[in-house]
């Protein structure tokens, strides 16, 4: 018995995957992520590239997981996910969308390009987000690493919030 | 691509480094000082187990000899780790944790700078994503140590213990090896021995800033690279091994 052949498209598939969420930020998908980096279309199946966002994300393999159920699921017969860490994976492929759909959520998106950051590791002090919840610029960091390995934790001095920070990188 | 067993060596080297840190770090779970720093050395374990993952399942494709990462890790003895002594010295106060953290992720800063331009592409590959996780790492730490350092006089002198005890050890970090010389002249990767520049560079400024005072440099006396451990590894391993020691094969 042969294995079923794919019964989409690649644009039907490419949708499939927008509507992945990632299981931490269910507000955006892969897609939006950016982790998602080729879809081959085989005789047989899907091919998905995808690229870790930290090397210990523990998220990543339900991620390939959630991509291999919806895709099965939507008929795309054998799929397959395969992992790509060059180009690493990096905040400046988040669209300003998507930025807005994390400020929206409550999480401050990055601000400024990973470069910034990288050029000076040590004395870099990165601008302080705006606060998701009020808008006012007077936050201050209390960790450098949040809920999630992505995140810091910043609170907001005009509203007292918490809030957590998409680090650039 | 082939890989020499200089290579093979060089790679395990990294590997084992990120794997023993990021073990020792994962104790701290549940007992640091804070819940922010508890969740910070989480998260930097997390890092440094992801790196050594695919470290080490590159050394088991390079190597051929169907082992995998979880072969690398669970089932090799003490001898055939090839970490530096630094990273499997057993935890002691928070001074000592963030002053090592510093010291180590300011040697990877170094190291994955110049990985990231390795002929062995899988390498480079790895170095550029971890590259910016050390950079994290090496402020974090970096931010630590100007607070302790620079801060009351209790943590103070703390901090200039920890660096007092941690500093000879950092001597390993840049000792020649055979295989290193072997490694640069294949482009793989820099001799140890050629980083201490880029290291103290970033070293020297946060501990001037913590006022804390810089030992001189001591002898060689530590080879855990060399796979000469201390007598702490052995202990590690039997924590970190036991399960798949006591039911080999074991999946879940």
């Amino acid at each position: 018995m042969s294995a079923p052949a794919t019964r989409l498209s690649a644009g039907e598939a490419w949708t499939v995957l927008e509507s992945v969420p990632d299981p931490e930020i269910p507000v955006i998908s892969v897609i939006e992520l950016g982790i998602v980096r080729k879809l081959e279309m085989l005789d047989d199946g899907v091919r998905v590239t995808v690229t870790p966002t930290y090397s210990g994300c523990p998220a990543t393999e339900l991620i390939a997981d959630s991509i291999r159920e919806a895709l099965v699921a939507a008929g795309a017969g054998q799929v397959e996910v395969v992992t790509r860490l060059a180009p690493a994976w990096t905040t400046d492929w988040l669209t300003d969308e998507t930025k807005e759909k994390l400020r929206a959520w409550g999480i401050a998106p990055p601000s400024g390009t990973a470069a910034a950051g990288a050029a000076r590791p040590l004395s870099f002090v990165p601008p302080a987000p705006a606060c998701p919840r009020c808008g006012a610029r007077d936050t201050v960091r209390l960790s450098e690493f949040g809920s999630t390995a992505c995140k810091a934790l910043y609170r907001c001095r005009a509203c007292r919030e918490p809030f957590d920070y998409f680090k650039p990188i | 691509m082939t890989a020499s067993p200089e290579h093979l060596e060089y790679v395990l080297r990294i590997g084992d480094n990120a794997l023993v840190l990021g073990q020792r770090l994962s104790e701290w779970c549940g007992h640091a000082p804070v819940l922010e720093e508890d969740l910070a050395l989480a998260n930097m374990a997390l890092d440094l187990i992801g790196q050594s993952r695919l470290l080490l399942t590159h050394v088991g494709r390079l190597e051929g000899r169907g082992r995998d990462e979880d072969a690398l890790a669970f089932l090799r003895p003490e001898a055939h780790f090839r970490n530096l002594t630094l990273c499997e010295l057993p935890n002691a106060d928070f001074a000592h944790t963030m002053l090592r953290n510093f010291l180590f992720s300011a040697f990877q800063v170094a190291l994955w700078e110049r990985l990231a331009e390795s002929a062995d592409t899988e390498l480079a590959a790895i170095a550029a994503k971890s590259l910016k996780e050390a950079r994290y790492h090496v402020r974090h730490a970096g931010d630590w140590v100007i607070r302790l350092g620079d801060g009351s006089a209790e943590s103070h002198t703390r901090a200039q213990a920890a660096l007092d005890y941690l500093w000879p050890y950092t001597t390993e970090l840049f000792a020649p090896t055979p295989a290193d010389a072997a490694v640069a002249a294949a482009a793989v990767g820099p001799a140890w021995s050629e980083l201490e520049p880029d290291w103290a560079a970033l070293v020297a400024p946060v501990l001037d800033e913590a006022t804390l005072g810089v030992p001189a440099r001591t002898p060689l006396r530590s080879y855990g690279k060399f796979g000469r451990h201390s007598e702490h590894l052995g202990h590690l391993l039997a924590e970190m091994q036991y399960l798949q020691r006591t039911y080999p094969g074991a999946r879940w």
